[in-house]
């Protein structure tokens, strides 16, 4: 058996092995690389900024505990600059095994929220941000769809009360704000066709400025509706996630995570390189 | 640092250790891994059991017809309409009983309808003819180039979306033989085609990646706090230690299989 021929068959746990290595050795050894803004990233982040003390946005936490690798450092990202500025924000899940992995999440803002901090040179003293009033976490329904065309209606159909069993009419923030006419932008972190819904059916039909986020596996997917303009931002996967934590200056798992990314990529195209070398090489030898 | 509890701790060390016993798979199929994927799907199973009952039926159903009374079936509620929804919902536990289980077809034809119903349009509208008009934009002559090679406002890009898109079609017409010119039309569409599947494929690569990068970096949270608390140092030598044994153990046995194979 010559080099190449060992190159074909060789086990595919040396190849996981090789990554498993170079990913601790990269997460152990402190460095830092390059990350470039896209306009599509920039765009979400832009939106945001422009928008006043007060106002209302909408986020979907749409994704179960094994996309949240990708899709929290977003979320965790677009939320804290959304209560830095004041904003208030409504939270839903359309996720099954998302409420519980949601709750965490928004307690986790909360936390961090409460420090001061220093974002793109501007001082946010720590306040704390109160359920009801600064934020509303309307919880988990069935039937993405349904619950999406419902909202458009009344936040209150598919809803009747919060995630903590207050009902919606004797919460404070939710005074006056009936349905996505009252929200700035819905931005949905999904992990499925959730995503498909949001665009179907909740902006094709009410017409709202709609950003997604979403998993590596979908991003490619999506381009066509940025470019038709139904939806004004798109984040993909753990590059995204980077991109977001970097304009809002605020680095996290995800900007950490895109290191050893990189070596992680390096090493599977040199598999790949020596996988093709292999396979050339004796299919000269044959034919 | 945050304060140190121990039963956190234990619960960081459980996901620790259910993360090993998911990546042994990736070696062969063993007890750990099948502990750790029964207990997934159990758990996942019984939360949205609960979550279902709190977040859907309680609220939606049983809260707005509380107003009535269990030993008239709710039809003294005010709103008795809600029970509708609630009798559609049992008549699909008829699917259990090979004799009624044609009671089933009626709230899934009424839910297969509504969908439909709601779906057709809007799908067509959003996803169909919204593209469609997209991909037939006037293209901006006078913005040639854009302000860059990824500004999809620019004629560059608009036309290479109109002819790319055109091309991948063209791929998938058969009434015509691709030859002459339109085998080359052809081609250039499969080479769009398997652009785009590669932009797929490489982002599919990342995805991946990055769920054992937040592995990693749990794993290492984990292990940087063991360290820093040399009373649960023992606890994450206990468990390294069993999967570095096992890991020992098993290099060995492929070392002598394949020294017998040899000999």
């Amino acid at each position: 058996m010559n080099i190449f021929d060992r190159m074909m068959s060789l086990d595919r746990r040396w190849v996981f092995l090789f990554i498993a290595l170079v990913c601790v050795i990269t997460y152990v050894w402190p460095f830092s690389i390059p990350i470039r803004i896209t306009e599509e990233v920039k765009a979400i982040y832009s939106f945001i900024e422009k928008l006043n003390e007060g106002d209302i946005i909408f986020l979907g936490i749409d994704y179960d505990p094994n996309a949240l690798a990708e899709l929290h450092p977003m979320s965790y990202a677009i939320a804290e600059q959304a209560f830095r500025k004041k904003l208030r924000v409504i939270f839903v899940t359309l996720s099954q095994n998302g409420p519980g992995m949601a709750d965490q999440a928004i307690r986790d803002i909360s936390d961090s929220v409460k420090l001061d901090k220093t974002y793109n040179g501007v001082f946010y003293p720590g306040r704390e941000i109160k359920n009801g009033i600064d934020y509303v976490f309307l919880g988990y329904k069935p039937y993405p769809a349904l619950v999406i065309l419902g909202m458009g209606q009344n936040f209150r159909i598919p809803f009747p009360s919060d995630y903590y069993g207050t009902p919606l009419d004797s919460i404070p923030m939710m005074k006056g704000v009936m349905n996505y006419d009252q929200v700035k932008c819905v931005i949905d972190f999904a992990a499925g066709n959730v995503a498909d819904m949001w665009i179907s059916y909740g902006q094709g039909r009410y017409n709202f400025p709609l950003a997604l986020g979403m998993t590596g596996v979908m991003g490619a997917d999506y381009y066509p509706y940025l470019n038709s303009g139904q939806i004004f931002g798109i984040m993909g996967g753990l590059l995204g996630a980077a991109q977001y934590e970097k304009l809002a200056d605020n680095p996290g798992p995800a900007i950490d995570g895109m290191r050893i990314q990189v070596y992680a990529h390096i090493v599977i195209i040199l598999f790949i390189i020596i996988g093709n070398i292999g396979f050339l090489v004796s299919r000269r030898k044959q034919g | 640092m945050d304060a140190f509890s121990i039963g956190t701790y234990l619960w960081t060390t459980f996901g620790a250790f259910l993360t090993l016993c998911i990546f042994s798979f990736l070696y062969r199929d063993n007890p750990f891994y099948k502990f750790a994927e029964h207990l997934v799907v159990g758990v996942s199973a019984g939360y949205f059991v609960i979550i279902l009952w709190h977040n859907g039926l309680q609220p939606n159903l049983f809260n707005r017809l509380n107003d009535g009374d269990f030993y008239l079936l709710w039809l003294n509620s005010a709103r008795p309409w809600y029970l509708i929804p609630g009798i559609l919902g049992v008549m699909m536990w008829t699917r259990f009983s090979r004799k009624k289980s044609w009671i089933s077809r009626y709230p899934i034809a009424m839910y297969m309808g509504i969908a439909a119903g709601i779906a057709v349009p809007l799908e067509m509208k959003n996803r169909v003819n919204v593209q469609l008009y997209s991909a037939m934009k006037n293209v901006e002559w006078n913005n040639f180039f854009g302000t860059g090679i990824l500004d999809s406002g620019s004629a560059v890009a608009q036309l290479i979306i109109l002819i790319g898109t055109l091309s991948a079609l063209f791929y998938f017409f058969f009434s015509k033989e691709h030859s002459g010119l339109f085998k080359g039309v052809a081609r250039f569409g499969i080479w769009i085609l398997m652009i785009g599947f590669g932009a797929s494929f490489g982002y599919t690569v990342m995805g991946r990646i990055s769920l054992f990068v937040q592995r990693i970096q749990y794993v290492g949270n984990w292990t940087e706090t063991s360290w820093a608390h040399p009373s649960v140092l023992v606890i994450w030598f206990l468990i390294v230690g069993v999967f570095a044994l096992l890991l020992l153990l098993e290099f060995i046995k492929f070392l002598t299989k394949r020294r017998t194979a040899a000999s």
